[in-house]
């Protein structure tokens, strides 16, 4: 049972990363690349109707955490309080950004809101990544202090940074240069997601300048990609195990790394989709190859007092573990009829649909 | 946890109570959220009510075909746009607070509460998003009847969410179908039992009930306005129409059954917070209910008190001589935490339910007489209730939540033993003024923004 909703969560954020990477990322075109205002338009167009259900998939799978791991959830949203709130503010504002943009027809609000927009959407992939770097480091379980835990030992609380900046040091901060390498790297490859999502859905006169852009984006992730292969495997001792151990886990870096590679022929590529199918297959087997390194551990612990979180010591008790199931099949199938109709009904290219305020 | 005013356990001597010191970290996790649900509670309680409003407008459209009924039905989707997106925005962290300041409450009890939140995400969030945009902006893409299919599933799903939410709420209030295990955690043994709880259907409706009166009040009161300023005069006289009678409809339903109901659930099983609401010190037969008094819990009576002998008896037990317990009858140790705050919640909600059913009822009457349009007095004060109902809402919840005090989960889980336990206050308090910041720009910015629709009024060119 616990390996189902381990599934469920982790499908349901990989959903997450891959459809609202693409918000981040065409937040993040839109800060740097768009200069027309048509441009701008079209990349707010292309994800208007989507975001606020894309950003539903994270909201939900806290849901699912709460519910199936509930001591995870404990743990982590409070030792990792400081960021998860400055995540909310940031959503909070990337939100507003997107909605009020249109209530007013003042160039100066526009200008507001898209800066909103843009910024908290890069900041937003900034923060995501340090999340992710955060959990595959690991935290002090316990808050051990000389060998002895001060706190029950499910507790932790990291607080920004420490003045060393270091994964090995001994009191550890959200943000170290470990964790500032996957925040990196989160911006590069949700930027080149975004990208190709502008690509797909839009005809904006900056496509054929953002295929370069891509393509040179691409370099840069790779190097980061490898950085992160290497460093990680410093910092933690098992990234390989459960690789060596089970084979055919080796599928999702493969998979990762064609869509990374195909990545490389944007320039050539005849439907405007397959960059965004492509950098999505990077997303998910990137994201999936993660989750397999550090299966069935859920946060790793840094201290050997405290045993890290793990599938198995944080899930909640059985039987609302199978009666979940239920409800959650039904609430699943539903949701799949929702995105067949949303994508149905906004297939193509989103500049001429007529769709917007009355 | 809405227990805003912990200054009342100074007036609770020899309580074998924890005083609440300003640099406590639970202060302010109880702070935080009393201000973040709070602020959140504004913005659902009309979209769920406003949202069965549009929905009628565009029934009404599909079967008279008159233009007047969509232009009203537009004028209104944009106020419930922004009003969504800020009931979206601020939502989004209340989910969260659960685990950042509520962890070992979380932690105890997620296997039970975390089922009927996940099913939130579930069923409700992933309904009203996939179908918010279509509804909004899509009429041109979908042709009318889809469009009132899109709006009727948005109704559907902001109804469901607040089924969901009042289920896991009524478990708090009287937990069932759980079991303790020895390391403290509760853990779910029979689903069905979250929602066949006695507490559960009778809270829901009495709170949908109230945010129709909420939304009923708006859509009247800006009426009004158009009347009052003879501008746009077909639709305020559209709103105050629909708005009345809704009004009318609700604000009963809120009383009666509803609210009686859940009053009798209070009596029932939580009889020292009903004591406490009603303000009743002593056990008597035929016992009074009390309109106005202060009480003064040191002297354990109600100062400059107004009350009518008899009816609180009757209220609750159906019968006018029945006997009610009072505060004296409990230990002192079983107190809700704010006997002051929890009494004048429940009085200004029960108070200014009764003043909207008066006003309504008057307004019905002058509708029904062709007068409603042109005395100005009571458009003026249907204008000036559209706050009221926003008040008696939270004050309704002030009331749930103080009377639960001081526990989390009734009886089995206080507040103090759910907060997070490596928050400090420091980091709380800082939060909790970002939110302060944050929630007054939005705060403005909705004020500004729905002013600017309401100013300009309907638009009556075809869309």
């Amino acid at each position: 049972m616990e390996l189902f909703w381990y599934i469920v969560l982790m499908f349901m954020l990989g959903v997450y990363v891959i459809l609202d990477g693409y918000d981040f990322g065409a937040g993040i075109i839109h800060l740097f690349f768009a200069k027309t205002e048509e441009d701008k338009s079209a990349i707010t167009k292309s994800i208007g109707p989507f975001w606020d259900a894309n950003e539903v998939w994270l909201i939900a799978s806290g849901g699912i955490l709460f519910f199936a791991f509930p001591t995870l959830y404990a743990s982590s949203f409070s030792g990792f309080y400081l960021p998860l709130i400055m995540i909310l503010w940031l959503l909070i504002f990337r939100a507003t950004g997107l909605e009020l943009r249109s209530q007013v027809n003042n160039v100066m609000w526009h200008k507001i809101w898209d800066k909103a927009f843009g910024i908290s959407s890069l900041l937003l992939a900034l923060f995501f990544g340090l999340a992710l770097g955060n959990v595959v480091r690991g935290v002090n379980l316990g808050i051990v202090e000389n060998g002895v835990s001060t706190q029950e030992a499910i507790y932790f609380f990291v607080p920004l940074w420490n003045a060393e900046f270091s994964p090995f040091s001994e009191r550890l901060g959200i943000i170290d240069w470990f964790t500032i390498l996957l925040g990196l790297l989160a911006v590069v490859a949700l930027t080149i997601h975004g990208a190709n999502w502008v690509i797909f859905k839009t005809n904006s006169s900056i496509n054929k300048k953002l295929k370069g852009i891509i393509f040179k984006l691409n370099i840069v992730l790779c190097v980061l990609v490898l950085v992160s292969v290497v460093v990680w495997g410093k910092v933690s001792e098992n990234s390989l195990q459960n690789f060596i151990n089970h084979p055919w886990l080796f599928v999702f870096p493969f998979i990762g790394l064609i869509g990374l590679l195909n990545l490389f022929r944007i320039k050539k590529m005849k439907k405007d989709g397959l960059g965004f199918l492509s950098s999505s297959l990077f997303l998910f087997g990137a994201f999936a190859s993660t989750a397999a390194a550090l299966f069935p551990v859920l946060l790793p612990s840094t201290n050997t007092v405290n045993p890290s979180l793990t599938i198995y010591n944080t899930a909640a008790d059985a039987y609302g573990l199978s009666v979940g199931v239920y409800w959650w099949v039904i609430a699943f199938i539903l949701v799949i009829v929702y995105l067949i109709v949303q994508f149905r009904v906004f297939k193509g290219k989103m500049d001429n649909v007529p769709y917007g305020h009355h | 946890m809405l227990n805003m005013l912990h200054f009342s356990s100074l007036y609770t001597l020899n309580l074998p109570l924890k005083k609440y010191q300003m640099d406590d970290a639970l202060f302010y996790d109880r702070m935080q959220f009393a201000f973040t649900i709070t602020f959140h509670y504004l913005f659902p309680q009309l979209t769920m009510g406003l949202s069965l409003i549009i929905i009628y407008f565009k029934g009404k459209f599909l079967k008279t075909q008159l233009d007047k009924y969509n232009d009203a039905a537009h004028f209104w989707m944009k106020i419930f746009a922004i009003n969504f997106a800020m009931g979206v925005v601020t939502g989004i962290p209340m989910e969260f607070q659960f685990g950042t300041n509520w962890a070992k409450f979380s932690e105890l009890t997620g296997g039970i509460i975390g089922q009927t939140l996940a099913m939130e995400g579930m069923f409700s969030f992933f309904l009203e998003s996939s179908f918010l945009g279509l509804f909004l902006f899509g009429e041109k893409l979908l042709g009318h009847k889809l469009h009132f299919l899109t709006g009727f599933l948005v109704f559907l799903g902001s109804w469901a969410s607040g089924y969901l939410i009042i289920a896991t709420h009524s478990w708090m209030q009287y937990p069932v179908g759980y079991e303790i295990l020895e390391n403290g955690k509760f853990v779910l043994t029979n689903f069905s039992a979250l929602f066949s709880n006695p507490w559960f259907l009778p809270s829901y409706l009495h709170n949908q009930a109230a945010s129709m009166v909420t939304s009923s009040f708006v859509v009247a009161g800006i009426g009004a306005f158009y009347v009052l300023n003879k501008k746009h005069l077909e639709f305020g006289k559209l709103f105050l129409k629909t708005g009345v009678v809704f009004g009318l409809i609700s604000s009963i339903l809120v009383a009666v059954p509803t609210g009686d109901l859940v009053a009798k659930n209070v009596a029932k099983y939580q009889p020292v917070s009903f004591a406490a609401m009603e303000g009743l010190f002593d056990t008597e037969e035929g016992a009074e209910i009390v309109l106005i008094g202060q009480p003064n819990i040191k002297e354990k009576r109600l100062d400059n008190k107004i009350a009518v002998p008899n009816i609180l008896s009757f209220l609750t037990y159906n019968n006018w001589n029945a006997e009610v317990k009072g505060l004296n009858e409990f230990d002192e140790s079983l107190y809700p935490t704010n006997i002051p705050g929890l009494y004048y919640a429940y009085h200004i909600m029960v108070g200014l339910g009764t003043v909207f059913i008066g006003v309504l009822l008057i307004a019905s009457f002058l509708l029904y007489y062709k007068k409603l349009y042109v005395k100005k007095w009571i458009l003026w004060s249907i204008l000036f209730l559209i706050p009221f109902p926003y008040i008696a809402n939270i004050t309704g919840w002030y009331t749930a939540e103080l009377g639960r005090q001081p526990w989390l989960v009734y009886n089995l889980l206080k507040v103090s033993e759910g907060a997070s336990p490596t928050v400090s206050a420091g980091n709380t308090l800082f939060t909790l003024l970002g939110f302060i910041g944050l929630y007054l720009l939005l705060g403005m910015l909705f004020l500004i923004l729905v002013g600017k629709i309401i100013y300009k009024g309907p638009n009556t060119l075809k869309a």
